[in-house]
């Protein structure tokens, strides 16, 4: 019985399969992803918010540092303010604007050191296989039995306050993670047959895996990278919000958010708006994240 | 059955030790003097040195650590340096009320979870599925502590519904089960139950999915089997998987109620680990984490041995 409706789907799939194969995987990937409207709405957004962030200086707003005790928590809609100000009566839409920077530097550069760190990691964990396989998943292992909110609070409030050990800190939770990410599938690359012809023609191990596994690899370890953005913006932000990242004064979601908090029975909306900066760009993440993983799912 | 739990205890047991290891290690990791938080700024070297040894800083550090594993395993974590109580204690007075907060999350998120992620995966592809996916993108999206915020807002400060902070009247830090202290556990519950939702919501989904797609659910249909007769065992098809990924939930609740508990001023285990980093009050941090991460350990030892009690597939991989 479904014997018949799998050799023709088989056919018309090799029919199909000249009009495709013209196309590179990436560039597939690329077409696929632009036709996806929430994806790209989510891209322009992300977009939008990187750029003011890097233009902020450029775009006529007021000074971020500058505060005055006469205009304090005013609400949003005020002229001149039109998001309101801050406990200190600083503007708040230039706040949030430049508090971009920090706040995109230390929710997505932890991942990207992960991702480099763990890629690597996984990659020779498992390429290489047998004793130093298990020795560094054991080791991963048990990053794993910390909750990660806990992990990385453990560590920063070890390490102290400060930017730069909050990243330590996310750092540390995402290596395991994509490490072992990264393991499984080159476990899964290292035993086929061209990796075995590549070896039988003496390229060596360093060789192998450069060229031959981690092109094969990296699609996957980069999606599982994207979808940890957005975990890692909130837990960045949330380091922040505790008191240990970012130090006044300087403009930050999660420390506005908590330098806030005591306002929100004057000014509660205004309060509010940091930790919706977070979200917008939380969810523009997790749903580009999974725009791609859709798009890069080749069998639909 | 009884094979494969001792084989998942004596798992454990290096995993156990290296947790107590980094929790050990990471006070060592620490800048700074950690008798800083006790030692008065003019006091002697003498004293300084009297205090170092009457804490046991003075040794070298593997000795502190096995003297300090062989006393945590009689249940003697230390004393809290700002304090000067029983560490063990501190936090297993904290933890109940984790307990509490967590449980009452895990009520409302899996319920939730389970039945929209039902929901969204029969009807795949529809307008439901697309708001119940929403919904779960949305909880696992949001910055929990500030929902936290915005709740508070909308049903404290606007409507006047419910108390902002605290876990009971006038201040009471021990939980009881009357409105009186319910009624301080509905806004840090609705918060913490959103990334589980999401969570659930998804695995759930997906798992409804993949099993209606399969042959058998197609045999069973083509037999004459009810709907709900299919839907038995879509049910027992996903509770493994569905199982695992709540247990490890749960977990992350316990774990990760630091900033939850930090906007409620909830007095769990997440506060005092807050209040522990920063009066630099090293035992007790050290004695929070420890506790919390064997917690996460256990349950996930709970939750495999379920897992292969009710799937007995498991037993032999």
């Amino acid at each position: 019985m479904s014997e018949l409706p799998l050799s023709a789907t088989a056919d018309a799939a090799l029919q199909a399969a000249p009009a495709t194969k013209a196309r590179g995987y990436w560039a597939t990937v690329g077409r696929r992803i632009t036709r996806d409207k929430v994806s790209m709405a989510c891209a322009l957004v992300l977009l939008l918010i990187f750029l003011s962030a890097v233009l902020a200086p450029w775009l006529g707003l007021e000074d971020p540092y500058k505060g005055s005790m006469i205009r304090r928590l005013r609400h949003i809609g005020t002229a001149g303010y039109p998001l309101g100000t801050d406990e200190l009566g600083r503007d708040m839409l230039a706040r949030l604007i430049y508090g971009g920077r920090l706040s995109l530097v230390i929710g997505i550069l932890p991942v990207i050191l992960a991702f480099c760190i763990g890629t690597s990691l996984g990659l020779v964990a498992g390429y290489v296989g047998g004793k130093l396989n298990t020795a560094i998943m054991r080791t991963i292992d048990v990053f794993y039995a910390f909750p990660s909110v806990l992990l990385a609070i453990a560590i920063s409030g070890a390490l102290g306050a400060g930017i730069l050990n909050s990243i330590v800190s996310l750092t540390v939770v995402f290596v395991p993670q994509i490490t072992r990410v990264a393991e499984s599938v080159t476990t899964g690359v290292r035993n086929m047959d061209f990796v075995e012809a590549a070896r039988a023609s003496g390229a060596g191990p360093f060789t192998i895996m450069r060229v031959h596994i981690l092109g094969n690899v990296l699609g996957a370890i980069f999606v599982y990278a994207t979808s940890l953005i957005s975990v890692s913006m909130i837990l960045a932000a949330g380091l922040s919000f505790l008191g240990l990242g970012t130090k006044p004064p300087e403009p930050e979601w999660g420390l506005m958010l908590n330098t806030l908090r005591t306002a929100i029975y004057v000014n509660p909306w205004v309060a509010a708006l940091p930790g919706a900066m977070i979200f917008a760009v939380s969810i523009c993440f997790n749903l580009l994240s999974d725009g791609l993983r859709s798009a890069m799912d080749i069998r639909n | 059955m009884l094979a494969y739990i001792a084989r998942r205890i004596v798992y454990v047991i290096p995993i156990v030790i290296s947790v107590a290891l980094v929790c050990f290690l990471l006070v060592h990791i620490t800048p700074g003097d950690p008798l800083v938080a006790v030692l008065p700024a003019d006091a002697s070297q003498e004293l300084a040195a009297q205090l170092r040894a009457a804490y046991g800083f003075d040794r070298p550090l593997p000795v502190q650590f096995g003297l300090w594993l062989l006393r945590a395993l009689h249940g003697d974590l230390g004393n809290s340096i700002a304090t000067g109580r029983p560490v063990l204690a501190e936090v297993m007075r904290a933890v109940s009320n984790t307990v509490t907060l967590a449980v009452a999350a895990a009520i409302i998120g899996f319920t939730m979870g389970i039945l929209l992620g039902l929901i969204a995966g029969y009807f795949r592809e529809t307008w439901i599925d697309k708001v119940a996916t929403s919904f779960a993108i949305a909880g696992v999206s949001v910055p929990h502590y500030w929902l936290g915020m915005v709740l508070v807002i909308i049903f404290s400060v606007q409507l006047n519904w419910l108390p902002a902070v605290g876990a009971g009247p006038n201040g009471s830090n021990s939980w009881a089960w009357d409105w009186a202290h319910l009624k301080y556990l509905v806004l840090p519950a609705i918060t913490t139950s959103v990334i589980p939702m999401g969570i659930v919501t998804r695995t759930v989904r997906a798992l409804t999915g993949d099993i209606l797609s399969q042959d058998f659910v197609e045999a069973l249909r083509a037999k004459g089997l009810y709907e709900t007769g299919v839907f038995r065992h879509v049910i027992k098809n996903a509770a493994p998987t569905a199982l695992a990924v709540m247990g490890l939930q749960l977990g992350y609740m316990l774990g990760g109620s630091i900033l939850i508990e930090t906007v409620f001023s909830w007095p769990g285990s997440g506060f005092l680990l807050n209040s522990a980093i920063f009066q630099r009050d090293l035992p007790l941090l050290q004695g929070t984490i420890l506790i919390l991460a064997l917690f996460f350990v256990f349950l996930n030892l709970l939750v495999d041995i379920a897992q292969a009690a009710i799937d007995p597939r498991i037993k032999r991989g």
